[in-house]
Parts: C-alpha cells; sequence; structure tokens
C-alpha cells in the first residue's frame, strides 16, 4: 500500500510537470462526457420517460456509471495502453521486477486527466440526487456506493480482459470498445430498455447491469429486496475469469514473445 | 552460477510480402514460417564471471537473456540460475538480478532520477541502510551527483545510461545483465560505462553477462566470449584464444613516397587509409622483419606500423566462417 | 499528384494488412448501431406521436452512420500527427516537399477511403438481411441517391478539413489531448442522435452551422427527411462552408508554422 502511493505520488508528479496539457485533457473529457450526458437531455426534451424511468432517474443512472467508468480510466490505465507497454518493452521491465504483474500494470500508469469525467459525472448527480425523489437513507447511499465502486471494478475486469487479448494479437481489439466504451455511452439508460436478450446478456456474461439496472430499482424504490442493494458485490466476482484469462495471456506471452 | 543445457526455442512470424495484390490475397490465407531462434544452447557461468555474449542481429542473443531473466519460457532445456528456474519461480529469481536494457528506459521521464530509484528501492524493498550504501557508492563510482537531480528527460544519452545502471544496482543483485549497455553513447561515456563494470565486477563479484556489437566493450571488459549464431552456440572461449585461432595476420600500416612498392607472397594490399598503404600480412608465409625489409628495399618508406588484427575484425572473419 | 496517390496506395494496402481488424471494426459497429436503434425504439415505445421521423427513417439513418463512420466521424484515424506537432518531429515534415496543409488532407482522406472501403458494404449488405424492425430499406424515392452521394462526398471534405484545425490548434495548445473540438463536432453533426430529435431553434441553427454540413446532410438526404430544395439548398451549404473552412485551414496553418520556426521546433 504504501508502496502504491509512492507510485500515485510519481505518477502525479510527472502530470503535474505539463499543466497546461492537463487542464487541456481534463477539459476535453469534460466536453466528451457532456455529449453523452446532453443526447440525454436532447432526448428528454421531447419524451417525458423512457421504460417508465424519468430525466432524473436516468441521470442518476448515468452519473453512476460515468463515475465507475472514470474512476477504471484513471487507475487501470496501464491496461488500456497495454499494446504500447508490450511494444516498448515496457512489459517485460515489469517481469523483470520481483512484484505482481497486474499490480505494476495498474499502478505504473494512472491517468489524473480522465478525471474529467468524474467532474462532469459530480455536477450531474448533484441535479439528479434532489429531483430523482429518492429519500437518501443510509441504505440508498450504500447503494450508489456500491454501484460506483464495483461499477469501477466490472469496467476494469473488461480492461484487463482487453489487455490479456494483446497477447494473442494486436489487431482486431476494437471490438472491446462495445463493452467498454459501449458500457459506459449505453449504460447511460438502465439496461432495461434495450430488451431482454441484452439484460440477460449483462446480467450473466458481463455483469454490468449488476452494477447498474438491479440497484437502481433499490434506489429508485422499486425493489426493496436486500439482494438488490447488495447485488454489485457480485460484480466483483467478474475479476476471477478476467485474470484467469490474464494469466493464460501472461504464458503465451512468457512462450511466444512480443 | 548460471546453467543452460538443451535450450531450444522457436518462433512463428507471419510471412507478408509487398505490393497490393498480395495484401489482398493475404485477407483469406496466411502463410507462416518457423523460425529456430535457438537450438540446442549449452553454456555455464560461474559467479564472478564476465562474459561477453556476441553474434549478428536476430542471431539469439536477446532470446537466450531473455530466457534468463524470465521473461520468456523455452520449448525445452534446463535453465538453472542460482538454484532457481527462471520462469518457474519468477519474483524469487528476479530480485537476485539487475538487467539494463540499452535501448529501453526504466527511468520515469519527467521526474528528477533520485524519484525513480526510491520507487524502485521500494519496489525491490531493499532496506534503508543497503540503499544508502549502494547510492553512494553508485554516485561515486558513476559521478551521479547533481544528475540525480534533473529530470530523466533532460539527460544526455551518456548520463541516462549511466542512471539506468545505477538504477538496476540498486537492489546489489549477484547477476548483471547487460544487452547493448554502450549503444549510441560517446567514447568518453563509454569509457565509464566499461570502468565502472570492471569495478563491479572486481570488488563484488558480481557476474556480469553483456551483450554488444561493440569488440571494445568486449577487448575491455570480458575474458571470455560466447559466440552465438542462427541460435547455435559456435565458440566459447577467451578472446586471445579467438584471436589465434581465426587468424595470426598482422596488418601493416606503410608510408612512403614515390611508386608504391611490389609486393611478396604472403602480402596483400587490404586498402588505403588517409594517404597511407595498408597491407595484410601472413607470418605463416613471410616474416613480419622479411616483409618489411622487402618494402624498403624497394621504396622510400617514411613510417610503418605493425598491429595483430582488431577484435573488430577478427569478428567478421568469424562471422564469415560460420556464414551467419 | 503522384506522390498524393501513392500515400493513398500505401493507406489500402496498409488498411487490407489489417483483416482481423477490419472485421473486429465491422463487428463492432454493428452491435453499436443495434444498441442505437435499440435505445429509440425503447423512445418510440414509451411515445410513437413524439418521434419526429418514422421509424423506418431512424433505422436507416442509424446503419447508414454506422457504414459510413470511417468516412464521416469529424476525427482523425492516423494519430500520429498529433504527436509528432508535440514532440516536435514536425520539423521533419517541414523538410519534405509537399505543401504541409495539402499533406495533412489527402493523408486524411486516404485515411478515410481506406478505412471505409472495408467496412461500408459489409454493413449494409447485413443491414438490408436484418428481420423486419432492424432491416435497412432503400430510400422510397431513388432519385435521392444521386443527391445522397453528392452530399456524402461532400461531408467526407469538410470534415478532412475539419480535422486539420483541430491539428492545428495542437500548435497552441501543445496537448495530445484535444479531441474538444471533435467531440463537440460528433455530437452538433448528428452523430449521437439526429439533428431532428433536437429542439427546433437548436436544429435550426445547427443546419445553418459548419456541423449541419457534415453528416447530418447525407444521412437524412437518405432517409427522405431532407428532399428537393431543401437538399440542394444544403448542399450549397456544405460547398460554402468547405470553401471557408479550407481557406481557414490555410491562414491559421502559415500563422502557426511560423510560430513552429520562431521557437526552433
Amino acid at each position: 500500500m504504501k508502496l502504491y502511493l509512492k507510485y500515485f505520488a510519481i505518477n502525479l508528479k510527472c502530470q503535474m510537470q505539463y499543466k497546461a496539457a492537463f487542464f487541456i485533457h481534463l477539459l476535453s473529457r469534460v466536453v466528451l462526457s457532456f455529449a453523452t450526458v446532453a443526447s440525454v437531455l436532447v432526448m428528454f426534451a421531447r419524451f417525458n420517460e423512457v421504460e417508465g424511468f424519468t430525466l432524473s432517474q436516468v441521470l442518476l443512472c448515468a452519473s453512476a456509471i460515468l463515475m465507475s467508468f472514470s474512476i477504471t480510466e484513471v487507475f487501470a490505465r496501464g491496461f488500456d495502453i497495454f499494446p504500447r507497454l508490450l511494444g516498448n518493452g515496457e512489459f517485460d521491465r515489469y517481469l523483470v521486477r520481483p512484484r505482481g504483474i497486474i499490480y505494476q500494470v495498474t499502478a505504473s500508469h494512472m491517468e489524473f486527466g480522465r478525471l474529467g469525467v468524474f467532474v462532469q459525472a459530480i455536477a450531474v448527480l448533484c441535479y439528479a440526487i434532489p429531483n430523482s425523489g429518492v429519500v437518501w437513507t443510509w441504505d440508498k447511499i450504500l447503494t450508489l456506493f456500491l454501484m460506483i465502486t464495483c461499477g469501477a471494478v466490472v469496467f476494469a475486469g473488461l480492461y484487463i480482459i482487453f489487455a490479456s487479448f494483446t497477447f494473442f494479437t494486436t489487431e482486431g481489439l476494437e471490438f472491446m470498445n462495445i463493452l467498454t466504451h459501449g458500457g459506459k455511452e449505453f449504460g447511460r439508460y438502465p439496461f432495461v430498455i434495450y430488451g431482454g436478450g441484452i439484460l440477460k446478456f449483462l446480467t450473466y456474461v458481463v455483469p454490468l447491469a449488476v452494477v447498474q439496472y438491479y440497484p437502481l430499482l433499490y434506489l429508485l424504490g422499486m425493489e426493496d429486496g436486500v439482494f438488490y442493494m447488495l447485488c454489485p458485490l457480485f460484480g466483483i466476482l467478474f475479476l476471477i475469469p478476467s485474470y484467469i484469462f490474464f494469466r493464460i495471456g501472461l504464458r503465451r506471452y512468457k512462450s511466444i514473445g512480443a | 552460477m548460471i546453467t543452460l543445457s538443451g535450450i531450444n526455442k522457436t518462433f512463428r512470424v507471419t510471412k507478408r510480402q509487398a505490393g497490393f495484390a498480395h495484401a489482398v490475397k493475404a485477407l483469406f490465407s496466411r502463410e507462416y514460417e518457423v523460425i529456430k531462434a535457438l537450438s540446442d544452447v549449452n553454456f555455464t557461468v560461474g559467479d564472478g564471471e564476465m562474459v561477453g555474449y556476441i553474434g549478428p542481429n536476430g542471431a539469439g542473443k536477446s532470446t537466450t537473456i531473455k530466457i534468463m531473466c524470465g521473461i520468456l519460457t523455452p520449448d525445452s532445456g534446463v535453465c538453472d540460475i542460482n538454484g532457481r528456474t527462471p520462469w518457474r519461480d519468477r519474483v524469487a529469481h528476479v530480485a537476485q538480478i539487475g538487467v539494463v536494457f540499452g535501448q529501453r528506459s526504466q527511468l520515469w521521464w519527467d521526474v528528477p532520477v533520485v524519484d525513480s530509484l526510491e520507487l524502485i528501492r521500494d519496489i525491490y524493498k531493499t532496506d534503508e541502510a543497503t540503499y544508502r550504501r549502494n547510492l553512494d557508492e553508485l554516485t561515486q563510482l558513476l559521478d551521479l551527483g547533481e544528475i540525480l537531480k534533473t529530470p530523466a528527460r533532460s539527460l544526455s544519452l551518456g548520463q541516462r545510461m549511466r542512471c539506468e545502471i545505477a538504477a538496476s544496482l540498486i537492489h546489489s543483485p549477484r547477476i548483471l545483465f547487460l544487452d547493448e549497455p554502450t549503444i549510441g553513447l560517446d567514447a568518453v561515456s563509454k569509457i565509464a560505462v566499461r570502468q565502472f563494470i570492471k569495478r563491479l565486477n572486481a570488488q563484488h563479484g558480481t557476474t556480469v553477462i553483456l551483450t554488444t556489437h561493440d569488440m571494445q566493450d568486449i577487448e575491455a571488459l570480458t575474458q571470455r566470449i560466447l559466440l552465438i549464431g542462427k541460435g547455435r552456440i559456435l565458440l566459447d572461449g577467451s578472446l586471445e584464444e579467438l584471436k589465434k585461432r581465426s587468424s595470426e595476420r598482422k596488418t601493416l600500416v606503410v608510408k612512403y613516397s614515390g611508386s608504391p612498392p611490389p609486393l611478396v607472397t604472403g602480402m596483400a594490399i587490404s586498402g588505403e587509409k588517409d594517404g597511407r598503404l595498408v597491407l595484410e600480412l601472413d607470418p605463416a608465409i613471410v616474416r613480419v622483419n622479411e616483409g618489411i625489409a622487402h618494402l624498403a628495399a624497394h621504396c622510400e618508406l617514411q613510417d610503418v606500423s605493425v598491429s595483430d588484427i582488431t577484435a573488430e575484425e577478427m569478428v567478421a572473419a568469424l562471422y564469415k566462417e560460420y556464414q551467419i | 499528384m503522384r506522390a498524393y496517390f501513392s500515400l493513398l496506395r500505401i493507406r489500402f494496402i496498409n488498411g487490407l494488412q489489417y483483416r482481423a481488424a477490419a472485421l473486429a471494426g465491422i463487428s463492432t459497429q454493428f452491435a453499436w448501431g443495434f444498441m442505437e436503434i435499440l435505445a429509440f425504439s425503447a423512445f418510440y415505445r414509451a411515445n410513437p406521436d413524439a418521434f419526429p421521423m418514422e421509424f423506418s427513417q431512424l433505422v436507416q439513418y442509424i446503419w447508414l452512420q454506422q457504414a459510413f463512420l470511417g468516412v464521416i466521424v469529424p476525427w482523425s484515424w492516423g494519430g500520429n500527427i498529433t504527436e509528432t506537432i508535440v514532440n516536435g518531429n514536425i520539423a521533419y515534415e517541414l523538410v519534405r516537399p509537399m505543401n504541409l496543409y495539402n499533406r495533412w488532407y489527402f493523408e486524411s482522406l486516404a485515411n478515410r477511403l481506406a478505412n471505409a472501403a472495408m467496412r461500408c458494404l459489409p454493413i449494409l449488405a447485413v443491414a438490408f438481411l436484418l428481420p423486419a424492425p432492424f432491416r435497412m430499406n432503400l430510400p422510397a424515392n431513388l432519385g435521392g441517391l444521386g443527391l445522397f452521394a453528392v452530399s456524402l462526398t461532400l461531408t467526407v471534405l469538410v470534415v478532412s478539413a475539419y480535422v486539420i484545425l483541430d491539428y492545428i490548434s495542437v500548435f497552441y495548445t501543445m496537448s495530445r489531448y484535444n479531441a474538444i473540438f471533435s467531440v463537440a463536432a460528433d455530437f452538433l453533426a448528428g452523430g449521437y442522435i439526429p439533428l431532428s430529435f433536437f429542439p427546433a431553434t437548436l436544429r435550426r441553427i445547427l443546419e445553418l452551422s459548419p456541423f449541419g454540413a457534415m453528416q447530418n446532410l447525407p444521412l437524412r438526404i437518405f432517409n427522405g427527411e431532407i428532399a428537393g430544395s431543401d437538399a440542394m439548398w444544403g448542399i450549397a451549404l456544405q460547398v460554402f462552408w468547405l470553401i471557408v473552412m479550407v481557406l481557414l485551414g490555410k491562414l491559421l496553418m502559415k500563422h502557426s508554422l511560423k510560430r513552429v520556426v520562431a521557437q526552433g521546433g
């Protein structure tokens, strides 16, 4: 943990060397996520509800998923740029150091400019919280917290899978975008609006709905089972297949090289 | 103690040809080529030895180094380094070794070097006293003083390489792998790096394995050479032995005035340098003093120098001999 | 001119080599389009009267957008131009005997064409074969296809000119992440949702702006929302914005290159 803080400090120090570039990056991230939010606003200028969810309920959902995504983008950035790490030999350096590989990939690359999305999401949350009609008792706060943190974990799992694929091929990884960026983009609406098939897929295969739709029902008082509230914790299990896949990829890398 | 025996490694690569038609064709079918990167590699390096590992590009040097570092797993064979197999026991193994990749950096680009070193100290869990001692020694020997406070991005290549070496030695490794440590450096930096490595080996008994294309590195540092070509170890011996083995020919550089001298058998013109004639002489056919006497008798000699063939020429001759 | 064509050729060959990339790209875009249609259909179910067009027109819009994504998005494909500006390697570009603006412009065009050539037909082919609510149909009025082709061509020219403005801004910000312009343009040009869904006043302003001269026009000509004299008028606006942006780009480029020379790269 102490070492992680050291990494944190050195990452921060590096990025603060270029303050102007840092703030432009931050700003561009705000604009980027603003487009996501603005598209919700435009649709709701015309429609009053979608699948029974009102504007502020959708915004609550959108801000939670944006926060999850941005946490992952900041702290699991190393997996996002993994092809680069393999290409420039940085990954080999991790292999000759006496620390966990996933730990080193995570700790060596944090990109604070990507907090721009988080900043934006907080603003949206501030609007949505008073307007969504939720009575903020401790269990609701806990639910929202679990949605955000466990959501970040699921996204991290997706990034790890993306990185694992790069051990096998460097081309054609675009399809992971539909789950990572797509998860964030389409996750602005509760996943139920995309129909039963998609919802099942996002429940049992890639558990994004587990950190979004089900706890949202609890948050909005549409369901009151404790199961719905603690549902996001199941998302953490997604790290198990991600980790196994990464180990398989690593074994291949060690036998084939870059 | 490093022991490699019967190490084999193959890679499969995609064949690609130039041109539009081939690119379209490759959409549907692809050809692969199997490359044997290492075949039956065997050698042993004792504690405290310094070994130069040479061979042309693509001969398998990096593959061998990567196997010894635990980055690659061989197809078959045994690799034992201080009682461990690198690819089975990664963490314990790498805590004992230091690696310098000459063309890559392990320093954080935008912060002072000392910040990187402190992070590396924590990565290796080196205790503060050892860190202090090592840092002081490295600072003094590599002349790092002011450099440590400078961000890596503002360092010259030579300064940076000194820091890279320091970064690889913070945790007092017992074995140091150097992959082209002097590449791109100016003469002064090269000498500084060589002197340091020599002293490290002498004072701490660190085992050093060095790959390089610079034969002066080899001449300055290593007694023992491993020559690899097309994935096989071709030669394993001392520099002197190799020199003798490859050729005993001498090089004569001659300055004269007037018309060029006629030659006797056993002498051949190999070129011209700065208005001087460069001759090759084979002592098995004509003795050196006879050769010079012959030249002196037939032209106005102003200056003559005699030298053994350089390590550079020797290696070129070896590559030619083994057709690698 | 020859140099530009060999540039185009290299891009094509490069694109063809990566078959897995193309395949993955196609399936990603396909899935993306599918999800978008599903989202819109949820809104359609909620209130069909509030939908500004027929659902089949929206389906046409989405599939066409995905099929031609490579040529119409207002961001660049070959990402290393920004990098060369930031790290100073732009100096090497300046010693080549090619006008830098033209070079970038053609590179952008070449990348776009190579990208779309691989992806457009497969996506359309599948979209035409899908079952009912998702199936893409030909426009009711086939005469619009000619106008669509003209307008699409102009869109590609306009976005290529726009992207260069993004590059030029890098000279001033020296940031690798200058995507602000691109993202904003993508949204304002109807990349997220068709402009038809925007509130009336905002929509009218955007239709007159350079953003309306991007993907908005050809896609809505194809699905029949814009036809006849409106379409002609839109195309005239595209030509106008194209000229303005190329001139502006060339002017700004001159200015920013002076900066580079003054700073010594």
